[in-house]
């Protein structure tokens, strides 16, 4: 087996792996560099986020809103340190996508400009119209390729992290092109390999976003966290998924039912706001978990709209008019007449709630560094966790900048630390291990099952029952079918026995990751007793700080459900309270 | 919802394994109008041939990976919509690059490309973070927004007859990022660039067929991009030349 030598390996070339390479390359221009991803940089999926970043830089803001907005949103799930670092690092990163080029948009002096965004009290939303993700991407990327010591193994599938004396030195990675196997040896390894909302099957993620990176460290030994709490996004489109940005109501658009009334008034978000004129952190400016939920509620009341592709409300955007519309929406508007054949600068768009965003990932500090010495993860992968039971929306994008840096210097502190020298035939003879893995799926002509009829049972029962709300009842069955599921899947039978470019071994892989990863929100669901954020039960429809004000910590087992324990949440300065936003009140 | 319709799709496949050249295979797809071809490939892998092989991620046309040749054109599956072809969708991989499996092509030599305009900021003053940002205003953001909007997704290549005689032609969209950076009222890397894009490989190499900007899914317009830098290419030319005391 070929092997790879390298200081320190990264594992995700989207925003988070991007913006770590960078920051490595800068500390130190002799460090070697190995980026691995699955896919070429600009395909990750950072590439598909809309709205923007959140920073603090105006005058009218401050550090202390930024992070009032952020533990409240997150209903006092995040970590107060995490959260506190967040937001000092967040301006600055920001500027320097500025200084690197990000055609973020501007106010007429020049300055950047910024939005309004669900859940914030005061515009801090930088945004470069609606392909904020886009230009981040591509901006990092691009800015990458000025650093001649970040090697990048495109198209590199990691199958499994290689731990010796109790601390991370590498990986395997399948070579898609060849089917080979590589040994990519490292002092250190950054995991920043993003979401896994592919477990569902109405997702705004694209079909790369299948939860290898968390199932990566997960069977390394490192716990995830928080996986419960999985982000419905208020608003995507109806027949496939697709996101509407939440810049649609930070400009004005409203959301009405079937007849007419801008329901979210009846759930705790009123009183209503004057159409076109939206006011901060109320009615359709909330979080978009009570949004999300709003929606469910008027479904059972049967105040939605039918559709083709099932329950709606309606998106209204058209008092924005055309010219606002293609100056801040444009890729909302191509989106809506490509997809759907509805135009919003004239019709009203029907939208429901799509699954976006794992809250919970890959266990780690706010350095960025799980319990794994050498390993560290950030971006959506990873929980820090700063975004607690419910992510504010534009929080994720300079997340992945603010820890992938991080991720960087801690990575660099880590292989300065007088590490001893690696035993390297433990090492060889646990990527061959990892190798016989992969032959054996090959191997299994007896097999039965298949990649695509497991994976529609695993998204049909986490929809019906880790959904929007759920019920012990329904989360116990989620547990059982995804066990039987993955017991199933040590039957699995690959049609595709060939080793160039061979996407149903890819397919495998990737439905593996995300069992993994559904079992952990399963359990860590069931056992979550109380309704916080984005996890709602209905048979405990209270907040329970007494017993809950815990982080989920599920661990791996190869063949069992995932031992849970729980760990304290770090508060700082802010006890938890009322989450506020009706903006009569104010 | 529209109702369903078969579809004959055909499509390359070619494993270098087990194939000494490319052969077609055709699958009924049963379709609802709504759908893209993306969909249909996606039903044949799930439903008829789990070998079937090529690259798909956002399905919203924004990360570049479905390029596809659609009846003879280069188009993104996730945007090129069942209804508007009859019964028969023929598709292949991009034209102009090596196939390396069924619809998965070799980018290696795209990548290089853009890699080598330098298609970074290099901003013609050094400014610490602290300082803030750059001020742009929306007229000076506007002169370069456009070429930004690039998803990489190379129908440009596919589409340009150039490239596909001369493979050492820049090609539209490493030109038009070059564009992108020298437009950009930050930058100050220009010279830099247009030592390789004012080359015979460079922007001279382009005959004006416009077909890039014809299949641009992101209306980028890569042919503008490349007038443009001719024009200013010839302009330094000329002062070079003739009015060496003017400076460029």
């Amino acid at each position: 087996m070929e092997i790879i030598k390298t200081d320190v390996a990264i594992v995700g070339a989207g925003g988070a792996g991007l913006r770590a390479a960078i920051a490595l390359a800068e500390a130190d221009p002799k460090l070697r560099i190995a980026l691995i991803s699955k896919v070429y940089p600009m395909r990750s999926h950072t590439c598909a986020a809309e709205g923007g970043a959140a920073g603090v830089i105006k005058s009218d803001d401050s550090l202390d809103l930024h992070f009032n907005d952020t533990v409240g949103g997150g209903d006092w799930l995040c970590d107060q340190n995490a959260v506190e670092y967040f937001i000092n690092e967040a301006p600055k990163e920001l500027m320097q996508l500025e200084h690197w080029g990000c055609p973020w948009s501007r106010e007429p002096d020049g300055s950047v400009a910024v939005r309004p965004f669900g859940g914030m009290k005061i515009k801090r939303t930088w945004f470069a119209a609606d392909k904020s993700g886009f230009h981040i991407l591509h901006t990092l990327f691009q800015t990458s390729l000025k650093y001649p010591s970040i090697q990048r193994f495109d198209e590199y599938y990691a199958i499994d992290l290689l731990v010796d004396d109790g601390r991370c030195q590498g990986l395997t990675a399948l070579e898609i092109r060849s089917g080979e196997i590589k040994q990519f040896q490292a002092k250190s390894v950054i995991i920043a390999a993003g979401g896994a909302g592919k477990m569902f099957p109405f997702t705004t993620n694209g079909a790369i976003k299948t939860g290898d990176g968390m199932a990566l460290a997960y069977r390394a030994g490192v716990p995830l966290k928080d996986m419960e709490f999985v982000q419905y996004h208020p608003t995507g489109l109806p027949n496939n998924g697709i996101l509407l940005t939440e810049g649609c109501r930070g400009e004005g658009g409203i959301l009405v039912n079937k007849d007419g009334r801008r329901y979210l008034q009846d759930y705790g978000m009123g009183p209503e706001t004057p159409v076109g004129q939206p006011v901060l952190k109320t009615m359709e400016l909330g979080p978009r978990d009570r949004l999300s939920q709003s929606f469910w509620h008027e479904q059972r009341k049967g105040n939605t709209v039918s559709t083709p592709w099932g329950e709606c409300v309606l998106l209204d955007m058209r008092h924005l008019g055309e010219k606002k519309i293609n100056e801040r929406l444009p890729l909302v508007r191509d989106l809506c007449v490509s997809y759907l054949n509805m135009d919003p600068v004239k019709e009203p768009i029907p939208i429901r709630p799509v699954v976006h965003y794992c809250m919970g990932g890959i266990h780690t500090d706010i350095k960025a560094a799980t319990p794994v010495p050498g390993l560290f993860a950030a971006g959506e992968c990873a929980c820090v966790s700063i975004n607690g039971a419910n992510r504010l929306g534009s929080n994720s994008l300079t997340e992945l900048l603010v820890f992938g840096r991080r991720a960087a210097l801690s990575a660099i502190e880590h292989l300065q630390s007088g590490l001893s020298a690696s035993n390297d035939p433990a090492l060889s003879a646990q990527a061959k291990a990892s190798e016989d893995r992969i032959r054996a799926l090959f191997d299994q002509s007896a097999g039965t099952e298949t990649v695509a009829g497991l994976r529609k049972e695993m998204m049909h029962t986490m929809e019906e029952n880790a959904g929007i709300y759920r019920t012990g009842e329904e989360l116990q069955r989620a547990c059982e079918k995804i066990a039987e599921l993955r017991g199933r899947y040590a039957n699995l039978a690959l049609t595709d026995k060939s080793k160039v470019f061979n996407t149903d071994l890819m397919q495998a892989l990737e439905l593996g990751s995300m069992l993994e990863c559904a079992e952990a929100v399963a359990v860590g669901a069931r056992d979550r007793k109380e309704s916080r954020g984005a996890h709602q039960r209905l048979d405990f429809t209270a907040r329970d700080d007494q017993n809950f004000l815990k982080h989920t910590l599920a661990y791996y087992h190869p063949k069992e459900p995932p031992r849970i324990e729980y760990l304290d949440v770090v508060i700082t300065k802010s006890q938890p309270g009322v989450r506020d936003y009706s903006g009569a009140k104010k | 919802m529209s109702e369903e319709r078969q579809i004959q799709l055909e499509v390359l496949r070619y494993n270098p394994e087990t194939d000494s050249q490319p052969r077609y295979q055709t699958y009924t797809v049963p379709c609802v109008n709504e759908w893209v071809v993306l969909d249909a490939l996606n039903y044949v892998k799930e439903n008829l041939d789990p070998t079937l092989s090529y690259r798909w991620s956002c399905h919203m046309a924004v990360c570049g990976s479905c390029g596809y040749m659609i009846n003879g054109e280069p188009k993104l599956g996730c945007k090129a919509f069942i209804h508007e072809y009859g019964d028969h969708i023929r598709v292949e991989p991009l034209a102009n690059f090596p196939i390396e499996r069924d619809l998965v092509t070799v980018v290696e030599d795209f990548i290089a490309k853009l890699a080598s305009v330098k298609p970074y900021l290099i901003p013609k003053e050094d400014k610490p973070i602290s300082a803030g940002e750059f001020k742009q205003t929306p007229a000076e953001l506007k002169k370069f927004k456009q070429y930004t909007l690039c998803i990489n997704c190379m129908l440009c290549y596919a589409a340009c007859p150039q490239y596909g005689l001369v493979p050492e032609f820049l090609g539209p969209a490493a030109i038009s990022m070059a564009h992108r950076y020298n437009q950009d009222s930050r930058d100050g890397g220009r010279d830099q660039r247009q030592e390789v894009i004012a080359t015979d490989e460079g922007v001279w190499e382009c005959s004006f067929v416009g077909a890039c900007s014809e299949v641009c899914p992101k209306h980028v317009d890569p042919a503008g991009a490349l007038q443009q830098v001719k024009v200013a290419s010839t302009i330094d030319w000329y002062k070079e030349h003739l009015m060496p005391w003017v400076k460029k």
